[in-house]
């Protein structure tokens, strides 16, 4: 800027490192002292930030490995984190591709198609969207207490179930791809058209691969929406072999069995994926986030 | 459209495909129908019906590619949001849990044990089959061979010596499970069951049905009267008996919240501080994630993708680890942040039982988890707001807070304004952060239901239909139909908000 001295500008930069720096360690606080009590001894040491007999032992239950103390007490992990990480994996993978396909497909249809009731339609969408599926979760659990009684795997404690719930969501991100679709150029399908092409092949040889960018951004959110989801989960999952990260994770943390050391290491490996995906990702998520948000 | 017109006539394979879904589709409908799920029964075969046509004919063929969507909706969000408000008006509960055929079959499957025709029993093995000696005077009676496999009816014949090896009492014990199966008929037609480890004894049932429903007692004779309009069976006192069954109790649910002081009371205090803590949560992570942003997006600042990276760590890890990590973190006796506290200051706040202070870390964990969100958003508006506006003000003279207050936030707030009103709505029903760092704990005291000082509208009704033991499922949903009245009004804001700053841009 044209009106700034050199001495001024020099204080400024500075204060503006500073502030950030000081925010930056408020924020990344929490994360190093998980870190430093994954290495702890035992479940309730308080101490140092580098502890001075580290150990592996949360490390090696994390891994649902046994653990031999000095000792030679041996520890057994206290839960199957991997087996709740693969719960979750899947569970949210499989919704993820239902999500996936059945919000482009719909968007397609309200962006490109001209059909009655469309405009009325994609107005309830936006309304329906703020109602938070958690919110009926007095009514899914009736519903699904009562469809389990024709299929289990259609009843509480059944994955099918929750993906089932999870793929309802598809509201926002409907809206999100069709505002990536009307921003297309219209004389790529009226040329499609011409050539004799169906609504149907328009989409899967045109719509489809052009589409892929926006189609990844709305697959990393809903897959980290459906693994981080507990409410639901906890609602419609019950036996410990079934239960997703989010809703095994609070196992550790229980009043009466506090295990703070082993959570440290699980929360860790249970964590670091998801955020490394997300950090890889977050250019085209956010401008994926704000797009879908506006765009009318 | 064109294209779609030009393929007339069915093609048979997608009538055979049509058909056959629809089929399975219809026979999951009488599976619902016979498992007493009438009302999803009706659903399902709506939508089977709705597929059938869509796919069937050629006519829809634009509605073929938002069906599924639809659907799904349907069936998984408006269908529960919907049944959610009419078990507002029921009294479903741990207590009234069944349907009334169930409940009957319960009352009538009671059976009651006639004391004077209780008489010792033994077993006597022979092989892998047993005979069952009942004592009666000097000798007894001595039934067929059984293995216990299945259940049986054995007639007895009179014999006039007691078995001279019976089998000891532990094997009887492992036999357990099937003598509760057999029944021991005597010469006289008498039927006797196993009533205990040691004997055998005539069984009958406690209730008989009559012809108007009511259950007679055979005991004494006393009458139990299904009441059809409570849930219950009545005693001739008036007492009801459980279990009870599900029925529509009409705004019941509703006058105990507006009348009932336990209900109400806490439910004001809950929904003030609901709304105090989503419009402090929109307002401080706003603040902060728009102070940040502005920060990064001075032009003179080094270093700015690395510090992107580090401030939006919040929000890149999932929120139910950070969340669980905060709340080892502030825990009273081990905590780090105590730890800190004391060092510094001397104290260690109790972050968990103190009303205050829960709400104080519901809200600095919440603005933690939120501030990324809003900084990412705030830097791509500002990058909107034209440069020449701050230089103009800037060679003015006019100080930084000036031409922020004038120029910067006017430009932000419109396009900034639906994702507020969402954010608001979504903390209003961010149960997730309450069930996970403080459950509503700690309690609010002199309820009759379980509410706490953390507790938001959403986990309060969590709580009291799937933590409480008396899983009051119908208040729940009646207080569940009060949110969704809060959120349909914020919902339609969002949608003006919305509107208005698209027709904005249209117009530009």
């Amino acid at each position: 800027m044209i009106v700034e001295h050199k001495s001024t500008l020099r204080r400024q930069k500075f204060i503006a490192h500073a502030f950030l720096w000081v925010f930056i360690a408020l924020v990344m606080f929490p994360f190093l002292m998980v870190v430093s009590i994954s290495f702890r001894e035992g479940n309730f040491t308080t101490g140092e930030i580098f502890p001075q007999n580290p150990t592996l032992e949360h490390w090696y239950l994390a891994f649902g490995l046994d653990y031999t103390r000095a000792d030679g007490t041996v520890v057994t992990p206290p839960y199957p984190v991997l087996l709740w990480m693969w719960n979750s994996v899947k569970i949210g993978l499989i919704a993820s591709v239902g999500i996936v396909s059945l919000s482009t497909i719909s968007a397609y249809a309200f962006s490109r198609i001209k059909f009655r009731g469309r405009f009325a339609l994609l107005d309830s969408l936006f309304i329906i969207q703020m109602f938070p599926t958690t919110l009926a979760l007095v009514a899914l659990f009736a519903i699904f207490d009562g469809l389990g009684e024709v299929s289990p795997a259609l009843g509480i404690d059944s994955h099918w179930t929750l993906i089932l719930t999870y793929m309802s969501g598809i509201t926002l991100h409907v809206w999100t791809i069709k505002g990536y679709f009307d921003n297309l150029d219209p004389a790529m399908d009226k040329a499609a058209q011409v050539d004799g092409a169906s609504p149907w092949q328009t989409f899967r040889y045109i719509f489809l691969p052009l589409a892929v960018p926006i189609i990844a951004v709305v697959f990393v959110l809903s897959f980290i929406g459906v693994v981080n989801d507990y409410p639901i989960a906890s609602v419609l999952l019950r036996s410990e072999d079934n239960m997703t990260l989010a809703v095994g994770s609070r196992l550790y943390l229980n009043e009466f069995k506090y295990l703070w050391g082993d959570f440290a290491a699980a929360a860790i490996l249970s964590g670091l994926p998801i955020t490394v995906v997300f950090l890889i990702a977050q250019k085209y998520l956010v401008s994926g986030l704000s797009d879908g948000a506006v765009k009318g | 459209m064109e294209a779609s017109r030009s393929q007339n006539g069915h093609n048979p394979l997608q009538i055979a495909v049509v058909a056959a879904l629809s089929l399975i589709l219809l026979y999951g409908v009488f599976a619902l129908y016979l498992a007493g799920q009438a009302v999803i029964a009706v659903i399902v075969l709506a939508i089977t019906i709705g597929f059938a046509i869509i796919f069937g004919s050629n006519r829809f063929y634009a509605q073929r590619f938002i069906f599924p969507g639809i659907a799904a909706i349907i069936l998984f969000i408006a269908f529960p949001v919907a049944y959610t408000v009419y078990i507002g008006f029921t009294n479903y509960s741990s207590f009234n849990l069944l349907t009334f055929e169930r409940v009957t079959e319960v009352h009538l499957s009671k059976k009651v044990i006639d004391e004077e025709s209780q008489r010792p029993f033994s077993l006597v093995q022979d092989g892998d089959s047993y005979q069952i000696f009942i004592k009666e005077g000097e000798g007894g009676y001595l039934s067929e061979p059984t293995d216990f496999a299945a259940p049986a009816k054995l007639s007895a014949a009179a014999v006039s010596e007691v078995p001279a090896n019976p089998l000891k009492m532990g094997e009887v014990v492992k036999l357990r499970g099937g003598l509760a199966q057999v029944e021991v008929v005597l010469p006289d037609e008498t039927a006797l069951r196993n009533s205990g480890l040691r004997s055998f004894a005539s069984v009958q049932q406690e209730y008989t049905q009559t012809e108007d429903g009511t259950l007679v007692s055979n005991l004494d004779g006393s009458t139990l009267t299904p009441d059809q309009s409570q849930g219950f069976y009545i005693t001739e006192t008036g007492e009801a008996v459980a279990p009870g069954w599900r029925v529509n109790i009409g705004l019941d649910n509703f006058r105990r919240i507006a009348n009932s002081k336990g209900i109400r009371a806490p439910m004001v205090s809950i929904f003030v501080w609901t709304v105090v803590f989503a419009t402090l949560s929109v307002g401080l992570t706003f603040a902060v994630g728009l102070a940040l942003a502005m920060v990064l997006q001075w032009p003179h600042l080094r270093g700015k993708t690395a510090y992107r990276i580090l401030l939006i760590l919040p929000y890149a890890v999932p929120a139910f680890i950070s969340i669980l990590v905060f709340r080892g973190l502030f825990n009273q006796n081990f905590g780090e942040i105590n730890m800190i506290l004391e060092g510094l200051f001397g104290i260690r706040p109790n972050w968990f039982t103190d009303g205050g202070l829960a709400r104080l870390m519901l809200v600095i964990v919440n603005t933690w988890l939120g501030y990324p969100y809003m900084m990412l958003l705030a830097m791509g508006f500002l990058q909107s707001v034209p440069a020449d506006h701050h230089k103009a003000a800037a060679l003015e003279g006019a100080p930084a807070w000036t031409v922020f207050r004038k120029i910067t936030l006017p430009q932000i707030i419109p396009p900034f304004l639906p994702l507020l009103i969402a954010s608001f709505a979504f903390n209003f029903n961010n149960i997730v952060l309450v069930l996970l760092l403080t459950r509503g704990l700690p309690d609010i005291p002199g309820t009759i239901i379980p509410a706490g000082e953390t507790d938001i509208l959403g986990s309060f009704t969590f709580r009291m239909a799937f933590m409480d033991s008396g899983q009051q499922f119908g208040l729940a949903g009646a207080i569940t139909f009060l949110i969704f009245l809060v959120v349909a009004a914020l919902a339609y804001a969002n949608f003006v908000a919305m509107r208005r700053q698209a027709s904005k841009r249209a117009a530009q």
